[in-house]
């Protein structure tokens, strides 16, 4: 038997789970051939974050438009792909919603497999389209809903090995961006302040029990908000640049802790952070010098791979697509969708 | 020519296929299902059944709202997905048009009611007797404001939809002998209805697809409160 030569697998990308309307085509679930965000950010910036009600009118606005320009982009046509993949959760239902019904009505009219993929799996496998993942491998997964350790023994298999057990990251970094008067979105400001500062003030780290992957992000939230507090009731004005910078040294102190010491334990071959925050560059630094010095490959994808997008969901709906994994004209969205391994 | 349409606006769910002015299937569903799970197979179904395939489907008639936010949405999508991509027409028609329709035959006044709670409702005043011509916009209203209205018109008016059991007694207490409930039959939205009278109408540029949205008839809440603030600012 001769070797069996795969054909290029083309796959449109949709997702919609939050505030980002986007649509890419991603071929052989590593290679970007097109890739479009329409965001919303600008439209929900005056109530000082995401209105659930506002995110889905934009999403039934813009969805035909990113799909037409990616496919343009892509200069493909709907009978060169190979499947339809789309975001299924978590996320706002109402906004999973119009991706989700889009992508049923595109893959019915042309006769397309259709995949459901979970979130979290696509800000992990952006990496896959900046270089190949290798396994074991451990990712970071930080973002405004999620801050989560996960193993991957191989392509296609999760386990969560810690996760937050109160506020996400980014939730905390909203937060404490209010608290600062930082408008929405706060996360790149504080990062920026806390680059800036001269010094800063100290928070506690919220470590847990000794053996634990756990994070707790409340309790450093509450320090901050009680610091504002005291400091307001003496009249005494705070320096939003030395609150920053403490908060950010707080958080990013203890994620690169217990990164490292999982990757110590599971001996893995890389370490990748994923998910909106993984945007900190105070984060990234940190992460990235810690495993300079340990001599684990670590890889963060670039800032516009790192937000929302649909070529991270075409990417992970590559990798489903190999593994036989389908969806019907019944899938639906679902907010609290769990990370389930397509390869056990 | 060959129509597919769809409603999901409200509570039902309803879906149909029209080829050359006669309906070839239609399909009226009134269960607590959710529609984003239902609609596509509905569609799938329906147009199986009339022997087609999707690539056959001429022109796309959906209810525009108001109703159920996400309702309406769901709908739309799937709608204007299907159009877009097909690269054939769609025509939206309002979902109260849809329901006054179920009344041709009634020659007077016909209120279609869709339950928006706390005392409001979206509704809608068509005259049956001259092809549904609106008397009173579609517009989201208090229950009182819109039974004032009638009042003043001072004709007998016929109350479609099945949220007209929420406000019967309010509805005969203000209008009396003027108010008819119409039959539950004619309370269901009819896809085949809906194609008709988005027939009526000249079919929109294949170009305008991207720019459908719902007629939600109301802002969203947060939206509603800040343009408030900002004009209480300005004072």
């Amino acid at each position: 038997m001769g070797e069996f030569i795969m054909e290029n697998i083309y796959i449109l990308g949709i997702e919609s789970s939050c505030d980002e309307t986007a649509a890419s085509v991603v071929k052989n679930g590593t290679e970007i051939v097109s890739n479009v965000v329409a965001s919303q950010i600008e439209s929900h910036k005056r109530f000082g974050g995401v209105v659930p009600e506002i995110a889905s009118r934009h999403h039934v606005e813009q969805i035909t438009v990113v799909i037409e320009e990616a496919l343009k982009q892509a200069n493909i046509q709907p009978a060169d792909l190979n499947a339809v993949c789309v975001t299924e959760g978590p996320g706002l239902v109402g906004a999973l919603l119009i991706g989700i019904n889009a992508a049923k009505a595109f893959s019915f009219a042309h006769g397309l497999p259709l995949i459901g993929v979970h979130h979290i799996a696509g800000h992990i496998y952006a990496n896959a389209l900046v270089q190949p993942m290798e396994f074991p491998l451990l990712a970071l997964v930080v973002s405004g809903g999620h801050t989560e350790l996960v193993l991957m023994k191989e392509d296609g298999n999760f386990e969560l090995i810690g996760e937050t057990r109160d506020d996400a990251a980014g939730e905390a970094y909203d937060k404490v961006a209010r608290v600062l008067n930082i408008p929405y979105p706060g996360g790149p400001q504080i990062d920026r302040l806390a680059h800036e500062s001269d010094g800063e003030v100290d928070f506690p780290r919220v470590w847990l029990e000794p053996d634990s992957y756990d994070f707790s992000f409340s309790g450093l939230k509450s320090a901050v908000i009680n610091y504002k507090h005291n400091a307001d009731q003496r009249g005494e004005a705070i320096n939003p640049m030395h609150v920053a910078k403490g908060f950010q040294d707080s958080v990013v102190e203890v994620l690169t802790a217990k990164t490292l010491r999982a990757a110590r334990q599971y001996n893995v071959k890389q370490v990748i952070a994923a998910g909106g925050v993984s945007a900190n560059k105070g984060l990234r630094d940190a992460l990235t010098a810690t495993f300079n010095k340990e001599g684990i490959p670590f890889y963060v994808p670039p800032l516009k791979l790192c937000t929302d997008n649909a070529a991270m969901i075409a990417a992970a709906g590559t990798s489903m697509f190999k593994a036989g994994k389908r969806s019907d004209l019944a899938l639906n969205g679902r907010p609290g969708l769990e990370l389930l391994s397509w390869n056990k | 020519m060959i129509w597919l349409g769809i409603d999901t606006a409200n509570s039902p769910l309803a879906v149909a296929i029209v080829k050359d002015g006669k309906i070839v299937a239609a399909e009226t569903r009134n269960m607590k299902v959710n529609h984003s799970a239902s609609v596509m197979p509905a569609i799938e179904d329906i147009i199986k059944k009339a022997g087609l395939s999707p690539s056959d489907i001429d022109a796309i008639a959906v209810s525009q709202g108001p109703g159920s936010y996400t309702g309406v949405r769901i709908g739309v999508t799937v709608a204007k997905t299907l159009a877009w991509t097909l690269q054939i027409p769609l025509a939206g028609v309002s979902s109260l048009k849809v329901l006054a329709a179920n009344a041709g035959i009634y020659q007077g006044l016909v209120c279609s009611v869709i339950d928006a709670r706390r005392e409001n409702v979206y509704g809608g005043v068509y005259n049956s007797a001259h092809q549904l011509e609106s008397v009173i916009d579609d517009g989201h209203y208090s229950m009182a404001s819109l039974l004032e209205k009638l009042k003043e018109i001072g004709q007998p008016v016929l109350f479609v939809g099945q949220d007209v059991d929420v406000f019967w007694q309010q509805i005969k207490q203000q209008l009396g002998e003027l108010a008819t409930r119409a039959p539950y039959t004619f309370d269901l939205p009819s896809a085949g209805q809906l194609i008709y009278l988005a027939e009526q109408v000249e079919l929109p540029a294949v170009e305008d697809t991207h720019n459908f949205v719902p007629t939600y008839c109301r802002l969203v809440e947060a939206e509603a409160n800040w343009l408030k603030e900002q004009k209480e600012q300005k004072r």
